[in-house]
């Protein structure tokens, strides 16, 4: 799939990853060691579905690198590459979603929380564990209930947030073609 | 939100180097610690990291507060470690010498406590490096280095609206915040996980909408100014390579080289004191 990278895109990559990392602080626990509920989850895959695979990928790269070197003074690569994989992944639909055109409907909500169930899966309990294994040769079934704790509080939140903020985006971005000529 | 790293202006010969070679330099540290679990290289590089930090001059008022997440994130990380994996460190050395024993299936061993000490000064390995890059670098310097070290101009660009805006985002998400707590939104941690979530979202929903806004704006404004035209672009805030820069450059390139060869040479990733 060929999309074409201009000026827009790169700014939406450079306010994109500004607001991913403001949002790195707003978190809500979920009880397993460094697990949280991420809204920022959910702005990544609003932003992958608007503008696509690249802008998905380069958000999710360096606003994740960005947001933990500036809160936690280093970057955990192993989570930050599949980041840049869920971003990809779920962007490469951008087109069927058609937010911006503001036709997303049902159908199109099932289809975007389908996509965004399995893009989750491959970047949170296969690339992120692995990874953690390869580069910090960490305890195998630690890294895996990591992976399958934030794969879970990453589906929810984009299940609600994600979904709600494409309804409401769509919403908005529909007003102009909404009016009515009057008779 | 003080407890962000930010850059400061001072003059240290660290401030004066180039931003490309730092960012070298940042890249090469990382890839070696990352790389590596030798524990004579990685305590080498604690010391090696610590001296450079000391040079840059940096205060504790700008760190300490990371410094303090960090430190957390550490222990708890190593907690769960064990509690989850009590025996990685026997796998790894393959020998076993009990310590003590704690309770149930878990007892201490040497090799845990080594194998565990060898994850915590990987992670410590980075940390000043990261420190004294952020703080001495300034950020639109460093959008002209990645462009000199051959990333395409759009993603330097990128990076750089990035750090420009990271500020203004987060200002304008506190004034959101205010302004639904005055309205009587509850944030703080009494309210359920459900509410909260809703709570949260009556932040970001005004927070995301303007922000989209902002990059019609301001893609606008670039487009206007035709940006994107040429293939190349010349960098205000851009220095040129002195000889101080290439001194460093070499030499960080040879630390690289010399740990991943004293890291590899027996074909094992870990220094084993076990064997």
């Amino acid at each position: 799939m060929k999309t074409k990278f201009g000026v827009k895109e790169v700014v939406a990559i450079g306010i994109g990853a500004a607001l991913f990392v403001a949002l790195t602080q707003v978190q809500i626990p979920l009880g397993i060691p460094n697990t949280y509920l991420q809204p920022r989850a959910a702005l990544l895959a609003f932003l992958a579905a608007v503008f696509g695979p690249v802008v998905g990928a380069a958000v999710g790269l360096i606003g994740h690198a960005l947001g933990d070197i500036f809160f936690y003074g280093s970057a955990w690569w192993s989570w930050v590459f599949p980041e840049a994989i869920f971003g990809f992944i779920l962007g490469v639909f951008a087109k069927k979603y058609s937010i911006k055109e503001g036709g997303f409907g049902k159908k199109e909500i099932i289809h975007f929380n389908v996509v965004q169930i399995i893009a989750n899966a491959a970047a949170w309990i296969l690339a992120a564990p692995v990874l953690d294994i390869l580069i910090y040769k960490e305890p195998v079934n630690k890294v895996f209930l990591q992976g399958v704790a934030a794969w879970l509080g990453n589906v929810i939140i984009i299940a609600i947030l994600g979904t709600l903020l494409a309804v409401g985006y769509s919403k908005v971005g529909a007003k102009s073609s909404s009016l009515t000529k009057e008779d | 939100m003080a407890r962000i790293l930010t850059y400061e202006e001072r003059d240290t010969w660290i401030h004066r180097l180039s931003g490309v070679t730092k960012l070298i330099f940042f890249l090469l540290w990382m890839l070696a610690s990352m790389l590596s679990y030798d524990t004579r290289v990685l305590l080498t590089m604690v010391l090696g990291s610590l001296v450079i930090y000391k040079m840059s001059k940096i205060e504790w008022r700008q760190i300490g507060t990371v410094l303090k997440f960090i430190l957390f994130f550490l222990v708890i990380n190593l907690l769960a470690i064990f509690a989850f994996s009590p025996y990685e460190g026997v796998n790894i050395y393959g020998s076993r010498t009990d310590i003590v024993h704690l309770f149930g299936n878990y007892w201490l061993t040497k090799e845990q406590l080594f194998y565990e000490f060898n994850v915590l000064i990987k992670y410590v390995t980075i940390v000043p490096a990261v420190f004294t890059f952020i703080i001495t670098t300034n950020p639109s310097e460093f959008a002209a280095s990645l462009n000199r070290i051959g990333i395409s101009y759009n993603v330097g660009y990128s990076v750089a609206i990035a750090l420009r805006y990271i500020p203004d985002v987060q200002d304008d998400f506190l004034k959101i915040k205010h302004a639904q707590e005055a309205r009587g939104i509850e944030m703080s941690g009494k309210a359920s996980l459900l509410s909260r979530i809703k709570n949260t979202a009556s932040i970001i929903f005004p927070l995301i909408f303007t922000s989209m806004d902002r990059i019609d704006v301001v893609g606008n404004a670039m487009e206007l100014r035709g940006f994107g035209k040429h293939k190349k672009r010349t960098w205000y805030a851009g220095k040129t390579l002195k000889k101080a820069d290439y001194i460093v450059i070499t030499v960080s390139v040879i630390i690289t080289v010399a740990a991943l060869i004293i890291t590899f040479h027996d074909g094992n990733r870990f220094y084993n004191p076990f064997a």
